[in-house]
């Protein structure tokens, strides 16, 4: 019988009482989220667990919300259960100013490159990553191109208005 | 072993490892990446992989962009089978607006889809021919690949990158034309594909070259994210077709072909027989859509007038349809905010969409999961100690397709 998002809430309450929060289904996927301290204890527990087997990362990524103070970016891991086919997402929130997150790299050797790309893109430090440097931009850039204080189009314009065009 | 007791002449060169680069832009690398081999002879000791030359910030990009100008992004992450990325895109849109699409539409897709399927296929299986010195069967698939891009272009109006499709269904009907094209792929194709086979299945060449060699176990492929043809070549069947039905898969019959040894040869294997199921998906969706009649024959898209296109006589003849028409391009019609993660089968693995839109016209945050990206970081355990010809054959049997690696 294939473990519901209620059960799995359950069994993670059970084991870091009120450390997991943000419980949230959106569109049917279990989305909570935890202190990024304890990323590594979730994500084994979920992987070892022999019940819930989440063993299969899908994906890795961030996301950077500049307005949330003090956990302005979110790593986001999709989690996967090949066995029940159950998916969940777990995110974990630091604080821009030292986004230390720890490598999920001796978990999956996927988050490899996953990791890498956040990094490029976010500079989120995944410590104790085994080759954390850019893999998709250029070594020598200096700065992270997916947050938001980069937007896409010349400032310096002024033919086009932010609220006539995308986002204001 | 040996080599520490080999006393060398005076004067002889000393053992040493030879870099080579294979790449960026060699003609077996198939797409612009680069590998930094380390030799010892012909025997491969370290890879380093480079990728990122063609990388585009499509993540980027696309938080500037209203839905429908995100479409044409997705043509170029695998270019092999952008219809399927088409679709895997109007999905997400689809789910996180909650546009329900009619069953002929989600045949209509299932039918492109496994065409697309097919062609990616092809293209990888001919190609894992030519690296291994058989050119013939490449240039003699090419011609029957034409007959996709024919539909493609009837349905559509493009061959290679599509931008096929609307968010609720497809811009017009399919035509007489194309339904007569898919006829004839359906009547002409499995004769050649089983040439193509039996040019390769059973070639004592090519069986020597690649059984064998790059090789993956079930566990470490699964712990390397490895999804679609390579994954399942490794004995594992995970397959989103089967496991998370989108547009109406489970109305179909099919196998999900499995290896067991993850090698070149089994992939190779499991995308020829992919090719024969694709084939019976194909002609099941022709079947299951001339079952419509009359008025339902003509249903091709969702009723979703916030999101869907009106046709063009109507932008150019009717008031609302002109104001709808913009607000829809210029992304003024209601998006709600909210996380979607919606994956399709693509040619490659599991293609992943991870949306999250904030209320905005443009989505707040797209993430692409590449299973290009992610399986090509095992090129490296998949070399190691293999010789470098075995290598490249190694490249082109995991269909690694730049533009899906770089995005």
């Amino acid at each position: 019988m294939a473990i519901t998002n209620e059960h799995i809430k359950q069994r993670l309450i059970e084991k870091f009482s009120d450390q997991v929060s943000g419980f949230e289904e959106p569109y049917g996927m279990l989305t909570f989220e935890a202190p990024k301290e304890i990323n590594l204890k979730v994500l084994n527990y979920l992987y070892d667990d022999e019940e819930l087997k989440f063993r299969f990362m899908t994906d890795l990524t961030a996301v950077h919300y500049p307005n949330q103070t003090g956990r302005e970016l979110a790593v986001v891991y999709h989690l996967h259960n090949l066995a029940d086919n159950v998916r969940i997402r777990f995110k974990v929130f630091t604080d821009i100013s030292q986004p230390d997150v720890y490598t999920t790299t001796g978990l999956f050797s996927a988050a490899n490159w996953m990791e890498r790309e956040t990094y490029d893109f976010f500079g989120v430090n995944f410590v104790g990553h085994p080759n954390l440097k850019r893999v998709l931009n250029v070594e020598e850039m200096d700065y992270f191109p997916l947050r938001k204080e980069f937007p896409l189009e010349d400032q310096t314009r002024i033919d086009k208005d932010d609220e006539m065009f995308g986002r204001g | 072993m040996s080599e520490h007791h080999i006393k060398l002449p005076e004067g002889s060169i000393e053992k040493t490892t030879t870099t080579l680069n294979l790449g960026p832009t060699h003609p077996a690398t198939h797409g612009v990446f680069q590998n930094i081999l380390e030799l010892d002879g012909e025997r491969i000791v370290s890879t380093e992989q480079t990728v990122g030359y063609i990388h585009r910030a499509f993540e980027k990009l696309a938080e500037r962009r209203p839905l429908y100008q995100i479409t044409t992004l997705t043509d170029r992450l695998n270019y092999c089978s952008s219809p399927i990325n088409n679709m895997g895109w109007h999905l997400t849109c689809e789910k996180l607006l909650g546009v329900k699409t009619p069953k002929r539409v989600d045949y209509l897709r299932v039918l492109v889809m496994e065409l697309a399927r097919i062609s990616d296929h092809l293209i990888c299986n001919s190609i894992v021919g030519v690296d291994a010195g058989a050119y013939t069967g490449f240039l003699y698939v090419m011609q029957y690949r034409e007959l996709i891009y024919e539909i493609y272009e009837e349905i559509c109006g493009a061959r290679l990158t599509t931008n096929m499709g609307r968010i609720g269904g497809f811009e017009r009907n399919f035509s007489n034309t194309a339904f007569e094209k898919i006829e004839k792929f359906l009547r002409e194709y499995p004769k050649v594909l089983k040439e193509f086979e039996n040019l390769f299945e059973r070639n004592r060449i090519f069986v020597d070259r690649t059984q064998g060699t790059g090789a993956i176990s079930a566990d470490r492929a699964l712990n390397y994210g490895f999804t679609g043809p390579n994954l399942r070549a490794a004995g594992v069947d995970y397959d989103v077709r089967v496991h998370t039905p989108y547009s109406s898969y489970e109305d179909f019959q099919f196998n999900i072909p499995v290896g067991t040894t993850g090698d070149n040869y089994d992939r190779w294997l499991v995308r020829n027989q992919e090719m024969w199921q694709s084939l019976s998906i194909v002609e099941q969706a022709y079947q299951k859509i001339q079952e419509f009649k009359g008025a339902e024959a003509e249903v091709y898209h969702a009723d979703a007038p916030e999101y869907y296109l009106p046709p063009k006589s109507d932008v150019y003849t009717k008031m609302e349809a002109l104001i709808y028409h913009f607000k829809i391009v210029m992304g003024e019609t209601e998006i709600p905010a909210g996380e979607v993660y919606q994956a399709v089968e693509g040619g490659n693995g599991e293609l992943g969409f991870y949306l999250i839109n904030d209320g905005g016209r443009t989505p707040y945050r797209l993430h692409f999961r590449r299973p290009c990206f992610i399986y090509y970081q095992a090129y490296e355990e998949l070399t190691k100690g293999s010789m470098i010809s075995d290598a490249i054959i190694t490249m082109s049997s995991l269909n690694l397709i730049a533009g899906e690696l770089d995005a």
